[in-house]
């Protein structure tokens, strides 16, 4: 079987798996880095993102063998080594930005790539940037309302 | 799942603002200053349901070695909160910090058999048997602490684990009141319950304890459960309803499949379990191309669906009968009809299913979303034909599921599949394709109204009749409940119908109209069906509150005005008044329009009005949903954000299958499968949201889960109304249908 060495959170890990596992069971199902969600499997819903070299991507049809040495940051490498949380992260707290919170680390991640690219989003900006975020229990407004919390102290060094 | 303190407790005080009573907050040592206790008043009415099985303090809270609470609830955490609404009321009535109180929720054998969690009937069932065994236990360990500190209770302080004297030092903690055995009283009232005007957290906007592990990539819900040697499992479910599994290439998949450690196959029942996920995930792909299966149950034409389900349905049932109707409407002007139709609706869950179970060669243990563990352990012992004690199910989150969806399904593949494969952890998880397809569907309804006004232009006669099929299929000693039973080699069919009434639901208005009637039309039409939040009082709230506006108009009068003639509840009064407070200064400009709709839930619960604002374009009939608002009394509020949190998603929700939604089939199956075929509410269509909350502390609390859904439907067309003269009346309001009615009305002038 082939083996991948993948940079995830500033860790080299060295995989062995088929070639065409999707980077989302490589994450959850062998490194126990369970942020990222299944929700559906076809890159519809958002709820499995994570940043790849900083921008946020979905992982669930992302073949293992696609990713070469491209930097992966998941839900568990946002906060610093000292746990100290992300702006993005403390203002979905404060916010009160969940329901269930199954689809929060899609949201959380689509909006750390936001902030990479545009340190100050307008509201069109940010729904745009989410457009691609699927969360049924309706938690939208409050997470918009995070993410605009989150711009003001946002330091685009942070990820 | 126990609910650990995260947040520091000074943190979390000063977030919550609160440090009015005279007592350190930050510390229970002894010496520092003492409180002032609060005042506690007798409470003489009725207990909740969910304490006929449990009676006595111990099945409800128990005190741990270091003298924390563990409160148990047989109720299970969706995201609605309930977690911390129970912690709420256990921590106020024995005056301790939060997070000193923790939540186990729902273990069979551990915690109550509480039902199902569902029907907004947490808070008052839940939480409030909390309240009143807390408000005994304090009682008790007063009483005990009395006796041992050779002291009168009146000369007792309780808080924070500790009682204490007021004259001298002696003092107990909780553990050394009760050395090492609970409190086994049987709750009865009389019980002295804090008084409410003295609340430290009850009522008040309480932060959410589990949003900060939720961002921290903690393990939260069923999915992300892992155990040493857990294997992992994918079930192939037939092409369609009823399909018979005729042939399987199962040498094909042990030769073009790496990792596979079993093929399970009992009737139509297909499983798969592997060592990796990603292998069992192939697996189940390799043998959905390679397995034959006789053709499924024919589905009517969808077109047709309305005109099916009126052919199929029963005799009517009059479910409602006041005054006489028939009288009534001969006399006047005459009556107005109209048929208000709702397509078949999906939970639509972001996480699919996932059930986890292990054999230990006595005992199934099994992990499981399910809103009901208790009934899930009865169906599973009748299908696996094994002594209910010895199956273990523990309740842990999962993603929301707004009603009885596919979680008791994933529970009893896992269920299966570990009796064939004992002493390993066997995890099945659902694919998006089968949780959209296999969903017990919330049921197409049809809700037809006839009514006449009198001379005053007030309501004289009403009638409603309703189609409904059955609003809860849920699992009980019926194994036919369980979608893999109906599959296996002997397979179980469903007996019974489940929940019927629940279609009537708000279909008979709260308003005051001498000559009243309801008629229920039962039928089992081709989809499977079951609960989904708020049952038929979303079709029905829609049909009723649209028609209202329709009367208003024949009437000659505003349709606030119009309600409020019809309504001397002051409850009611004051939600329909605070809505048009929120939106008297809206104006609404050129193609914009703005619609209410007023219900009181089941007609005995929650009061809630919500108001929509609308554009609608003339060119495309494009409705754009500008802004929703929501005037809401539920009684005694528990977790002011987390009600308010409750309303705003249900709205959106509620929207969302108002504008866009619909379960999509063809004569073969469903065809609704992934999220472009079923889509929902995205980003750029969310509108702002604004609620109000009336609290109302001596009022009974209820549940407020399902609230917002009826009346934002209802809401939603009347504004479109507004917007454009144009009137849906069949869900969902789309551009296409709003553009041929205008088309129409066009001709027709």
């Amino acid at each position: 079987m082939p083996k991948y060495t993948l940079n995830i959170n500033r860790t080299q890990y060295l995989v062995e798996a088929e070639s065409d596992t999707p980077l989302l069971y490589i994450l959850r199902d062998y490194l126990e880095l369970i942020g990222p969600r299944f929700g559906c499997g076809l890159s519809q819903c958002g709820s499995c993102n994570v940043l790849l070299n900083g921008s946020a991507s979905t992982s669930c049809m992302l073949p293992v063998s696609s990713i070469g040495d491209a930097e992966i940051k998941t839900l568990e490498g946002l906060a610093s080594t000292s746990g100290k949380l992300h702006v993005v992260q403390e203002a979905f707290v404060k916010e009160q930005a969940a329901q269930c919170g199954y689809c929060l680390n899609g949201m959380v991640m689509a909006a750390v790539g936001l902030l990479n690219k545009n340190p100050n989003p307008d509201d069109a900006e940010i729904r745009n940037a989410l457009q691609m975020n699927l969360c049924r229990c309706g938690a939208h407004t409050r997470i918009i309302r995070a993410i605009k919390t989150a711009a003001k102290t946002f330091k685009p060094d942070q990820s | 799942m126990i609910e650990s303190p995260s947040q520091s407790r000074r943190k979390f005080l000063k977030d919550l603002g609160y440090i009015s009573i005279g007592f350190s907050l930050f510390s229970s040592c002894l010496g520092e200053e003492d409180p002032i206790m609060a005042a506690r008043v007798d409470y003489e009415g009725g207990l909740p349901g969910s304490m006929r099985q449990a009676k006595t303090v111990n099945a409800w809270l128990e005190v741990l070695e270091d003298g924390n609470i563990r409160v148990l609830s047989g109720k299970v955490e969706l995201g609605q909160g309930i977690g911390m609404a129970i912690r709420q009321v256990a921590a106020e009535e024995l005056d301790m910090d939060l997070d000193r109180v923790e939540v186990k929720l729902a273990e069979t054998g551990v915690t109550p058999n509480e039902g199902y969690t569902g029907a907004s009937a947490s808070i008052q069932n839940s939480a409030m048997s909390v309240r009143y065994a807390a408000a005994t236990a304090r009682r008790e360990l007063l009483k005990l602490a009395s006796e041992k500190l050779n002291t009168t209770v009146d000369d007792l302080w309780l808080y924070n684990g500790i009682v204490k004297a007021k004259t001298g030092n002696k003092s107990l903690t909780f553990a050394a009141i009760l050395e090492g055995v609970q409190i086994e009283k049987e709750v009865t009232t009389p019980i002295q319950i804090k008084n409410k005007k003295e609340h430290r957290y009850v009522g008040k906007a309480v932060p959410r304890m589990d949003i900060e592990k939720m961002v921290r990539a903690e393990a939260t819900y069923i999915q992300d459960l892992r155990f040493p040697g857990m294997v992992h499992a994918r079930v192939l479910r037939p092409p369609g309803y009823g399909s018979k599994l005729l042939h399987i290439d199962e040498n094909g998949v042990k030769e073009q499949v790496a990792g596979l450690l079993k093929m399970i196959v009992d009737g139509s029942f297909v499983g798969v379990i592997a060592q990796r996920e990603y292998q069992a995930v192939k697996a189940e792909r390799y043998l959905k191309d390679h397995s034959e299966w006789s053709a499924s149950l024919p589905f009517p034409a969808s077109e047709d669906l309305y005109m099916h389900i009126k052919k199929i349905a029963n005799t009517p049932e009059t479910v409602r009968n006041e005054g006489d109707v028939d009288a009534a409407a001969a006399v006047g002007a005459g009556t107005i009809k109209a048929c208000f139709t709702k397509p078949y609706i999906m939970h639509g869950s972001m996480g699919p299913a996932c059930g986890i179970a292990m054999y230990d060669g006595d005992i199934l243990h099994i992990w499981s979303h399910s809103q009901g563990i208790y009934p899930l352990r009865d169906a599973l012992s009748s299908m696996l034909d094994m002594d209910s004690n010895k199956i273990h199910i523990v309740g842990v989150p999962g993603a929301g599921c707004y009603g009885h969806s596919t979680a008791d399904d994933a529970a009893t593949d896992a269920a299966i599949l570990a009796m064939e494969y004992p002493e390993k952890h066997v995890r099945v998880q659902w694919s998006r394709h089968d949780e959209q397809s296999w969903d017990p569907y919330g049921p197409a309804m049809i809700t037809e109204i006839e009514a006449s006004l009198d001379e005053k232009g007030r309501i004289n006669s009403w009638k409603s009749d309703v189609w409904t099929d059955s609003h809860s299929t849920r699992p009980n000693k019926d194994a036919g409940t369980l979608l893999a039973a109906r599959y296996l080699e002997t397979p179980f069919l469903m007996r019974s119908r489940g929940y019927l009434a629940g279609g009537y639901r708000n279909a008979d208005p709260y308003y005051n109209i001498p000559n009243l009637k309801l008629n229920a039309h039962y039928y089992e039409g081709p989809l499977r069906v079951s609960s989904l939040r708020s049952l038929g009082s979303f079709a029905n709230i829609f049909a009723v509150e649209s028609f209202m506006d329709e009367l208003a108009e024949r009437a000659g009068k505003h349709p606030l005005e119009f309600r409020l003639a019809h309504i001397d509840d002051e409850r009611a009064i004051a939600v329909i008044k605070k809505a048009m407070e929120l939106t008297a200064s809206q104006i609404s400009g050129e193609g914009e329009g703005i619609g209410h709709a007023f219900m009181r839930y089941k007609n005995t619960d929650a009061y809630t009005m919500v108001a929509a604002k609308v554009n609608v374009d003339k060119e495309n009939g494009i409705v754009r949903l500008i802004k929703l608002w929501a005037a809401v009394d539920v009684g005694e509020v528990i977790n002011l954000d987390g009600i308010v949190n409750q309303i705003e998603g249900g709205m959106i929700q509620a929207a969302s299958w108002t504008l866009k939604e619909q379960v999509t089939f063809n004569s073969n199956g469903v065809t609704s499968t992934d999220w472009i075929k079923y889509p929902i509410l995205r980003y750029t269509e969310i509108p702002e949201i604004e609620v109000a909350i009336i609290d109302r502390p001596n009022e009974p609390v209820c549940g407020g889960g399902e609230v917002p859904m009826p009346p934002t439907g209802a809401a939603i067309a009347n504004a479109v109304y507004k917007a454009c003269g144009i009137r849906v009346y069949d869900l969902p309001i789309t551009a296409q249908k709003i553009m041929e009615a205008s088309i129409t009305s066009q001709y027709s002038k």
